[in-house]
């Protein structure tokens, strides 16, 4: 029998983590920030970008693998907050709306989503980042073309000067971190948004919870083999809809609460980096395609920023160029990626070999 | 049963079968728009020229994904890489302060070692990666175009014209090809009738040397022995061709295709974009090829040239004939849907060479 | 223990795919507490019965069956295996059903969880319930306890020995509420002797329960140890039902097998040219999944036609196989004093062998390819044929000549096609097969290795085929290794059979020796 436990597989599983903790120590001291910026800088943005990342966990489960379609919550987030706006909404009651509104959307756009997905299995990754760009022509039309001459948008200010079509960028001044100023304690003089993350705690005690439910054994049985989970009678299809669905429904909410920490929207950016830096950070957090934990989105959220806000200042102070760093800090969030990827089919092809072999060890 | 009645259908319905439903609307659409534009005062010729145009453009980046899909890497996402190297391959000539046709052929023997040299790399990924193929190229074709988007601030080009004035160093964001080699191939032997109409006849001499060598190859031993590895690996493997070698050359060849096409679209084109201007540019040629009838695991040189003739029909239509009917300019958001909605068709439909 | 009522009766079963009968008016009865013996050379029909017992959605996709199934006096007619697991009939599978990173009390429960009432359940509905590991962990504990065997139900299935999951897949079955007939189809094949007893011991107490059992299994001697009867199939019939104490090894080896000769005569090659050596094969082991061959010895003489027979699954189709270098091998070949390497198709070619693949539609051909291009492959590939230079710097393919010899093949062989560019994909099964064969002849190889010449074309082709193996033979000399599930075809033809048992040669006997021998050898016995 194998040891349970041993440092160095303890290391090897978290190698990704441990290279990005070795480079914040190299460029932390190099960028010249101090540690209680830097400090501040990282708990607003764990409030920020945690349920987005939270949304992701769900599909790995299911076997289905990283969701690139998650932002197709994000755009349904995006939507409902545009609405609020237009109606002159402020305060809480306008974020509850906006997630009241965002919720249907996204159980309909999950619900394509993870039809889709059905249709071209063991191709879940490539066709779900394909979807996201696909309903990101839609999302345009429905903003740019719609709003405004089809769907009525009555405050004249989010309008295009052409009389339709949602502006670029709208401030949200009474939006504004109204959810992270609720109920905040200052700590050394930071403030700490006690709602917002009571909102995170809340999402990873249901996604906890939802393991241990039947529905939630069904999704690990149906991530772990297809086939034999369908034998025993497991609706694998609907299975797999309803991960992306919740999914989907998690990163509309996480995109409300990111939009009312940034208190401003790119109507047509915001949500389209949400996904490659949501799934970056998980994957830096030590997850894999076929393997997240709630522990790999706040380590991953923490690490990723904590690279994205230190490196521009360490590539200044190093080479005297922040625009180096600032690049640096888009080849690592795609290299990270790529790489993560790259050892996860590598590993999947080996375990299949070593799989065969066994077999034929077992008959002698 | 059924296949006599397969066999007894009219010739028409056949047809659309061969052809695929979605190149057909794409098609007739295309055509209306062509048959619409008179109407709404757009002209024809200057529309058929830009058209033209394009298709010389784009044309050898489509054709880089045939070698890939033939040998079973499916789709070349990865095609960054090849333009990275055109991309290098034309700074690199252009430092030199090199002309005309010369200064394109230098630009083209600049790019092809690079492509050589990153398309073994890309290779060994791909093979490490079987089945995954797809995702990792976007990934990896993305983080070489970050990388390199450090690189162009630090390597060493000096040409004035190429780096930014104040400090002399770091390449810039577009660079103009005017002075250089712009349209050298368009303008070889172009055909210009009245003051409109304008064919781009070195581009498409070009792309049809391309189409050929490539055709030509798959009727190589080598070539034959690529599509056997992509249509059946292990019926490849049991008649002694290795399966990950053939891959690596197919990834070369597409790669190296890419660097050609990329310099090919900048002559036209007239300016280099540096930085992240190549990041999404795999997914057009994807779409296009897809548009032509291509599947993930077959793709043929019609495949390319009808593809990159709707593909870029529509690119140039839809602007000037939506726009001219509803005054909006609906025509990004209609790209992005018929390229990414061809994208998606073709990953779920079961591909025509995978019989079970 | 048996009581007049039997628990299960099939009557007047039959079943007919695409034309061909595979079973035929089988009767059989298993009594409460019986354990049932299902013995049969592979293609005899036995996954067919238990497929059409459980409902498997493969038998109504082909046209259902004929007869009547009762249990406990009741008619029955399950249109999915769901149905017949509900009935009580529980199936353990020679491929384990069991997922590898979940516990044994996980599998064992899969689908079926014991769930508690949450709150959530009045809005999403009962997939919301929690589950109740302590009381799963519980029955587990006691239906382990029942099997007499000692497994940690948090223990992950990926990390129990072999026998561990087979438990877990008969606990599996014998958990659900009313288990009153269990199927237990090859379970010793993959367990070690001690293993294997200890199962053996569970299914009797088991039985001894009151459960009725069917027992497949090549194993005749474990078959004799625990059945109270047994049945024998052959070619879709019920050849023998009769009690354990009336038979014995010898017997059933003879039922099984059956007394016909194929429909050829029987085949005496006079040019033998004997020459010792001429291919001979030392300590083989190749991996190949499923047709594992073990440190296997064999000397091939040159002219010969060598039959090699065996059970599915015993290695006979791993040889070929491993010698073409398709699955990883090991150990010595040489061909005429020369040692040939290992592991290369390319080498195992240029070495004068050609290979009939047994799968033909996954490795034999190219598909989508046209018939022309697939005749064509081995000989440009292997040997560079068929090619031409063009301004003595491109190599491509000669079409003309492609043309030439494709039409002569399909001459020769009668391919019944539109001409030589029809894809192959649009062929029938045989002339698929003679595509296979005119590959290979192309080649005009020494050692031509037929893994299933036959196997799944029709009889016009079946013949064609194995007379252009011997003319072959006879005119060519090519020396043949055919390896066969059909005796009575390796009889017709091989001059030398040699039965594949376990991975290793049990012995190689003349084609005209009693089919009874051949029987016992490929029975391990």
């Amino acid at each position: 029998m194998k040891p349970k436990y041993s440092l160095k597989g303890a290391l090897i599983s978290n190698l990704v983590p441990i290279v990005f903790l070795m480079f914040a120590a190299f460029a932390v001291p190099m960028s010249g920030l101090s540690i209680p910026y830097l400090l501040h800088e990282m708990i607003s943005r764990l409030a920020r970008d945690s349920l987005l990342v939270l949304s992701l966990v769900i599909p790995v489960l299911a076997g289905m693998g990283l969701n690139f379609g998650m932002v197709l919550g994000a755009m349904a987030g995006q939507i409902g907050m545009v609405l609020v706006v237009d109606w002159g909404l402020g305060g809480m009651p306008a974020l509850l709306v906006a997630a009241l509104l965002g919720t249907p959307i996204s159980i309909g756009l999950g619900y394509f989503c993870g039809y889709i997905l059905n249709l071209a299995k063991g191709r879940e990754m490539v066709t779900s980042y394909i979807i996201g760009f696909f309903m990101n022509g839609a999302y345009q039309f429905l903003l740019l073309y719609c709003m405004g001459s089809i769907i009525p948008i009555t405050n004249p200010e989010l309008l295009l000067s052409r009389g339709y079509g949602i502006r670029n960028s709208m401030d949200l001044p009474n939006i504004r971190q109204v959810l992270d100023r609720l109920v905040s304690v200052e700590v050394f003089g930071m403030d700490i948004p006690i709602l917002t993350f009571a909102v995170i705690a809340v999402f990873c005690l249901l996604i906890v919870w939802f393991k241990t439910t039947k529905i939630g054994q069904d999704m690990r049985a149906v991530g772990r083999n297809r086939a034999v989970a369908n034998g025993a009678g497991i609706p694998v299809e609907k299975t797999r809809i309803l991960a992306i669905i919740i999914s989907t429904l998690i990163a509309c909410y996480g995109q409300i609460v990111s939009l009312q920490n940034l208190g401003t929207i790119n109507t047509y950016n915001s949500h389209e980096q949400v996904g490659i830096f949501s799934i970056a950070a998980l994957l830096v957090g030590g997850a894999t395609a076929e393997n997240a934990s709630i522990a790999n989105v706040f380590v991953g959220v923490f690490l990723f920023h904590l690279m994205f806000v230190v490196s521009p200042m360490a590539g200044k102070n190093l080479i005297g160029d922040a625009q180096l760093g600032e690049y640096f800090r888009v080849f690592v969030s795609y290299g990270i990626i790529a790489v993560s990827l790259l050892l996860h089919a590598w590993k999947k092809r080996h375990e299949m070999l070593e799989r065969r072999l066994l077999e034929n060890d077992g008959k002698e | 049963m059924k296949k006599k009645d397969r066999m007894h259908k009219g010739g028409i319905e056949k047809f659309i079968a061969n052809f695929g439903w979605p190149r057909i609307i794409i098609a007739i659409f295309l055509l209306l728009l062509f048959v619409i534009a008179p109407f709404i005062g757009i002209d024809v010729g200057t529309s058929l020229s830009d058209m033209l145009v394009r298709v010389g453009m784009n044309g050898i980046l489509v054709l880089a994904m045939v070698p890939m899909i033939q040998s079973g890497c499916g789709l070349n996402f990865g095609l960054p890489l090849g333009i990275i190297a055109g991309l290098v391959g034309a700074v690199t000539s252009m430092e030199y302060n090199w002309q005309g046709l010369f200064g394109f052929g230098m630009a083209v023997l600049f790019a092809i070692p690079l492509a050589v040299l990153l398309g073994v790399m890309y290779g060994y990924f791909i093979n490490m990666a079987k089945g995954d193929e797809m995702m990792i190229g976007t990934y990896v074709g993305f983080s070489v175009v970050a990388f390199m988007s450090m690189m162009w601030l630090r390597l060493p080009y000096r040409n004035p014209l190429l780096v930014w004035g104040f400090s002399g160093t770091g390449l810039r964001t577009t660079i103009s090809l005017t002075g250089f080699w712009m349209k050298v191939l368009d303008n070889f032997l172009a055909i210009r009738i009245g003051p409109r109409f304008f064919f781009p006849t070195g581009s498409f001499i070009f792309f049809a040397l391309c189409c050929v060598l490539v055709w030509a190859f798959f009727k190589t031993k080598t070539g034959i022995a690529m599509s056997a590895v992509g249509s059946n690996p292990q019926f490849a493997r049991a008649h002694g061709v290795s399966e990950d070698r053939m891959r690596i050359v197919s990834v070369v060849l597409s790669t190296v295709l890419g660097a050609v096409g990329m310099v090919v679209y900048e002559q036209s084109y007239g300016f280099i974009q540096l930085y992240m201007g190549p990041l999404y540019m795999a997914f057009p040629a994807v779409a296009a090829i897809l548009l032509g009838g291509a599947t993930i695991n077959s793709a043929t040189i019609s495949n390319v040239v009808i593809g990159t003739f709707l593909f870029q029909g529509i690119l140039t239509m839809t602007p000037s004939v939506i726009n001219g009917m509803l005054q909006t300019d609906v025509a990004e958001v209609i790209r992005i849907l018929v390229s990414n909605g061809m994208i998606l068709y073709a990953l779920t439909r079961k591909g025509k060479g995978t019989v079970k | 223990m048996t009581n007049e009522k039997p628990l299960l009766s099939m009557k007047g079963i039959q079943k007919d795919f695409l034309g061909n009968r595979v079973l035929e008016d089988i009767n059989l009865d298993l009594a409460q507490g019986e354990i049932l013996g299902l013995v049969g050379e592979n293609g005899a029909g036995k996954t067919t019965l238990m497929n059409i017992l459980f409902g498997m959605p493969v038998i109504q996709q082909t046209g259902g069956y004929k007869g009547t199934i009762a249990l406990d006096g009741e008619e029955v007619r399950f249109s999915n295996p769901n149905a017949a697991l509900m009935a009580g009939i529980g199936m353990v599978h020679q491929e384990f059903f069991l997922i590898p990173d979940f516990s044994a009390t996980e599998n064992i429960f899969l689908n079926r969880e014991v769930t508690r009432y949450s709150l959530l359940v009045e809005i999403f509905g009962d997939r919301l319930r929690t589950l109740d590991k302590a009381a799963m962990n519980e029955r587990v504990v006691q239906v382990i306890k029942e099997l007499g065997v000692n497994i940690n139900p948090d223990t992950l299935v990926s990390e129990m020995p072999v026998s561990y999951k087979q438990f877990t897949e008969i606990a599996r079955e014998i958990d659900r509420a009313k288990i009153k007939i269990l199927v237990v189809d090859e379970p010793t094949a993959v367990l070690t002797e001690t293993e294997a007893e200890a199962l053996l011991a569970v299914l009797k107490r088991l039985a001894a329960k009151g459960v009725g059992i069917i027992f497949i299994s090549h194993r005749l001697h474990e078959i004799l140890n625990i059945c109270d009867r047994i049945v024998v199939l052959r070619d879709g019939k019920l050849i023998k039902d009769i009690s354990s104490g009336q038979s014995d090894v010898k017997s059933i080896a003879s039922w099984m097998v059956g007394h016909e000769i194929g429909d050829f005569a029987f085949h005496h090659t006079e040019n033998h040219r004997k020459t010792e050596n001429f291919l001979s094969i030392d300590h083989l082991k190749v991996l190949m999944p499923g047709e594992a061959v073990k440190d296997l010895c064999l000397q091939v003489h040159e002219g010969e036609i060598l039959g090699i027979g065996g059970l599915a699954g015993q290695g006979k189709l791993g040889i070929a196989n491993g010698i073409m270098g398709l699955f990883p091998a090991e150990g010595s070949v040489t061909l005429k004093g020369k040692s040939l390497k290992l592991n290369s198709p390319l080498d195992a070619f240029r070495a004068g062998m050609a290979f009939i693949s047994e799968d033909r539609r996954g490795i034999g051909l190219l598909l989508t390819q046209s018939i022309g291009l697939n005749i064509a492959f081995p000989l440009m590939q292997v040997k560079g044929g068929l090619l031409k230079k063009i301004a003595g710097l491109f190599t491509w393919e000669d079409k003309k000549k492609i043309r030439e010899i494709t039409s002569s093949y399909i001459e020769r062989l009668d391919i019944k096609c539109t001409g030589p560019d029809q894809s192959v994909m649009e062929l029938s099964g045989g002339n698929q097969q003679k595509v296979c064969v005119a590959k290979v002849l192309a080649l005009s190889p020494q050692i031509l290795f037929a893994s299933e010449p036959t196997r799944g074309i029709d009889i016009g082709a079946k013949h064609l085929v194995l007379s252009v193996l011997r003319e072959i033979n006879e005119k060519e000399g090519t020396t043949i290794i055919m390896t066969s599930s059909e005796l009575g075809e390796l009889r017709s033809i091989c001059d030398r059979i040699a039965i594949v048992n376990e991975g290793k040669i049990a012995g190689i006997l003349p084609a005209e020796a009693p089919v009874e021998d051949f029987g016992l050898l490929m029975l391990g016995e």
